[in-house]
């Protein structure tokens, strides 16, 4: 019979279990040294061997999960030393995120982010198409609006851009917190660093081209052990896909308080035109991730944080696939209610911002910068005996 | 009907073997290799290599500065010590230079100097993310080039005769069957996992020895070949080791229980005495000298004592040391004869000449063996100890083969249909000896040559 334990103990037992592993393989990594070409974790391990929490949390958020380690490891299990590197980071991450969440109680949405984003998700998605079915008279909703400012006419302006001001608005607060406390930890006591602005460039294009998503030039071990450039490719069409939205997004709000002209925008307009292209991007990216995640390897997979992945993943194909539809459809009677549920699906999105796997790209990039500040200064210290 | 001879039949999983199976098929032959470790573990000791030592004119992207082929061979005369085959070193050196263009073409990535990859070497050329991806690359090669693979088959006989078709008993994961192959290239390496056949042929404390390399690596055919005939090559009972942690795992370790920092403490013996001048060898040789010296003391074992201002100068270990705060309390811990430690270390410190800021420059007089160079106190407590056994990494004995790699015979001209490449004929060019990155070049050389013959018959 197990004894009950106070979930506090248990939980700070796991936390030190995760971190002990973690630990115990960069250090084995450090001292071995054949992945130094990869990518930018085992380089960074070896400037920082003291392995404190802050460098594993570190260490982790730099790991770009592109398991060309595993592939390579000579300590990989069936051997002894049963070394998994993806996967020990992978997890590791998981739990920096939580550790780092803001505000506290609401860490707890990042235990289960898989559950909490599909169901948070889910819910607006729901909500917000039932409020505007009980709220909007049927021939308002049904009608087939042409003219500018037609999607006003179902969902006044004023109320969508309150809750999607508010909801962004405490997010982004949320991530702000944390990333603030993450920076500060993973600066201490770290090696030399030169100037923030010195790094940017240098972090800007670590980022921007996933050059951790390369396995040091050969590509990452996407499905199994040949290298290829998917994964990457299709982050890429992802995240640009979704800068792309963004754009959009803000380009209508230019139009709308400075030439005070109202959606929706002919398709041949500017906000028309990135929305369309960022949505099939996305699209593309996150379906073709969802796929190449259900073809890969599940040796090097940390298998209790895929579902925040999909989760992730399947928010962005939805908000992008309702927003695509709305786009399509926007100028039948099924307008209203498409609209409604594409602002459910942002909604959800918006709440679930620091509490979802899409917090990791915060995070990395923090890395990627503290990594890159760490570059240049790196010189063999101490007595060389070879 | 036993089925179709293979033309090339290729025995072993590690570099010289896929190097040979790439050539055999790329010459028209079909081939097949047969592997004895189980598919995870595939890429024999390759698969803890990391570098080539490789001949070049000119500075590349992969090198700086030049290594020309005769200083190469010049290195490989200084080791081999007059045991090695002159026309086989020169082809070693010669068809290393072609190396890095054909690996490439075949899927293998080295790392570029320029973005940063350590260490840095004008002689030799590192695999990015070292040999288990060089071993991937090189396997995924052969099976798009139609090279049939057979992991966790063992070849259990080779008879050391021509044959216009040979027929090779093996076991396999579907129990005992028949290879049959009209050429056979043996790529199976020395007899270093078999620590018995390592003590049978002379090697001194070998049945304790700790194998860093595959435990499949028993050189089992090599030494049916040697007694049947085949003619021998380097130095019976000869083997390249280095100091590695006595914890370590017995078999597969690789680098990474490799002890280091020897210059930064005294090494004694299991009764608790010096044996060997700490500060004598401080340049990369100090590995497998100290395989050497710590194979010669009684029991094969040593312990590495340092103080706490010597732990923090020694490079990180795999393991963590075993600590006490005084040297009475870990000599007891290690075993050693009461009093002895302390004796040893306050002898030390009466024969320690202050050499000023420089620790190299501190050393030991009338001491014997001296303390040459590094001879700091030992004093800041607390101590600590590191256990040492030899770890072997392959053997200086093995066959003699002819230019095309066919394998040589005592009283007999070389086989017309029998092969060697790799670490099983190395020590017919590196005698007994070890050049950093030259035996996996010479296995993917003579892999190449061996390969291409059987297959042009």
């Amino acid at each position: 019979m197990t004894q009950p334990k106070a979930p506090n103990a248990t939980e700070t037992e796991t936390e030190t279990q995760t971190d002990a592993e973690t630990r115990r393989t960069l250090h084995l990594c450090n001292i071995c040294g054949f992945c130094t070409g990869l990518c930018a974790v085992f380089r960074s391990a070896e400037r920082r061997p003291a392995l404190t929490q802050a460098d594993l949390d570190h260490l982790a958020h730099l790991c770009h999960n592109c398991r060309a380690c595993w592939y390579a490891c000579q300590y990989a299990p069936p051997h002894a030393f049963a070394i998994n590197v993806p996967a020990t980071l992978a997890r590791h991450r998981a739990r920096s995120y939580r550790r780092y969440a803001w505000p506290r109680p609401l860490a707890g949405l990042l235990a289960r982010s898989g559950t909490a984003t599909t169901a948070v998700a889910l819910f607006t998605t729901l909500l917000v198409p039932l409020l505007t079915l009980l709220w909007v008279p049927g021939e308002v909703l049904f009608a087939a609006h042409r003219a500018e400012g037609a999607f006003y006419q179902v969902i006044p302006w004023g109320l969508m851009s309150a809750v999607a001001g508010l909801t962004l608005g405490f997010s982004l607060l949320a991530v702000a917190v944390g990333l603030a406390r993450y920076w500060r930890d993973i600066g201490r006591g770290g090696p030399p660093a030169v100037s923030v602005w010195r790094a940017l460039p240098a972090a800007a294009r670590d980022l921007f081209t996933l050059r951790n998503l390369e396995g040091g030039g050969g590509g990452c071990n996407d499905r199994g052990e040949r290298p290829g450039h998917a994964r990457r490719r299709l982050h890429h069409a992802l995240f640009y896909g979704f800068l792309l939205c963004l754009a959009a997004t803000t380009v209508a709000a230019g139009y709308h308080h400075f030439l005070h002209w109202q959606a929706p925008y002919p398709f041949f307009s500017l906000p028309t035109l990135l929305g369309t292209v960022g949505g099939l991007s996305m699209v593309t990216g996150a379906a073709g991730l969802i796929r190449l995640k259900r073809g890969a390897d599940p040796a090097p997979t940390a298998a209790e944080t895929l579902p925040a992945d999909y989760a992730l993943l399947g928010l962005l194909l939805a908000t992008a696939a309702t927003g695509l539809l709305l786009l399509a459809l926007r100028q039948t009677p099924a307008m209203g209610l498409l609209l409604a549920l594409h602002l459910g699906t942002v909604l959800g999105f918006f709440v679930m911002i620091p509490y979802s796997k899409f917090v990791h790209g915060a995070y990395r990039a923090a890395s990627l910068l503290r990594a890159a500040m760490e570059r240049p200064t790196d010189r063999p210290t101490g007595l060389d005996l070879t | 009907m036993p089925p179709e001879p293979y033309d090339v039949l290729v025995i072993g999983g590690g570099l010289a073997a896929l190097c040979a199976a790439l050539a055999a098929r790329e010459a028209g032959a079909s081939a097949l290799l047969v592997d004895r470790a189980p598919k995870a573990l595939r890429g024999g000791n390759a698969r803890h290599s990391r570098n080539l030592r490789i001949a070049h004119d000119a500075p590349s992207p992969l090198f700086p500065g030049q290594y020309g082929v005769e200083e190469f061979i010049a290195d490989l005369e200084t080791a081999h010590g007059g045991h090695g085959d002159p026309e086989l070193v020169r082809i070693l050196a010669q068809g290393s230079a072609e190396l890095p263009g054909w690996l490439q073409a075949r899927g293998v990535r080295f790392q570029l100097p320029e973005r940063g990859a350590l260490p840095w070497s004008r002689k030799t050329a590192f695999f990015l993310g070292g040999g288990r991806t060089l071993m991937n690359a090189l396997y995924a090669a052969a099976e798009d080039r139609g090279v049939a693979i057979r992991y966790d088959t063992h070849v259990t006989h080779l008879e050391l005769e021509d044959a216009r078709v040979h027929t090779l008993p093996c076991r396999g994961p579907e129990g005992e069957g028949l290879l049959r192959a009209r050429r056979v290239v043996c790529c199976s390496g020395g007899y270093q996992a078999d620590r018995r056949a390592l003590a049978a042929a002379g090697c001194p404390g070998a049945l304790h020895y700790i194998n860093r390399g595959s435990p499949h690596v028993t050189g089992d055919l090599l030494l049916q070949l040697l007694d049947q005939g085949a003619a021998p090559s380097g130095v019976p009972g000869t083997c390249h080791r280095v100091a590695v942690h006595a914890c370590s795992p017995p078999e597969d370790g690789g680098i990474v229980t490799r002890v280091d920092g020897m210059p930064w403490g005294l090494v004694v013996d299991t009764q608790g005495r010096r044996f060997q001048d700490e500060g004598e060898v401080i340049t990369p040789r100090r590995y497998s000298a100290w395989g050497r010296w710590v194979s010669d003391t009684p029991g094969a074992r040593a312990h590495l004592i340092l103080d706490d201002a010597g732990l923090r100068r020694a490079p990180p270990s795999l393991y963590p040391p075993l600590t006490a705060q005084t040297l009475e309390d870990l000599g007891r811990r290690l075993q050693l004869p009461p009093g002895a430690l302390e004796r040893t270390v306050q002898r030390y410190h009466a024969a320690r000449v202050d050499g000023g800021d420089d620790p190299l420059a501190h050393y030991t007089t009338g001491l014997t063996p001296p303390k040459s160079h590094c001879a700091l106190p030992l004093e800041r407590p607390p101590f600590h100890a590191w256990t040492l056994a030899p770890g072997v990494t392959f053997t200086g004995h093995g066959l003699a083969v002819d230019p095309r790699g066919r394998i040589r015979r005592r009283h007999a001209p070389p086989c017309q249909t029998l092969y060697a490449a790799g670490m099983i004929m190395s020590p017919a060019v590196l005698g007994p000896g070890y050049v950093a990155g030259a035996a996996l070049t010479l296995c993917a050389v003579f892999g190449r040559i061996a390969g291409e013959a059987a297959a042009r018959g």
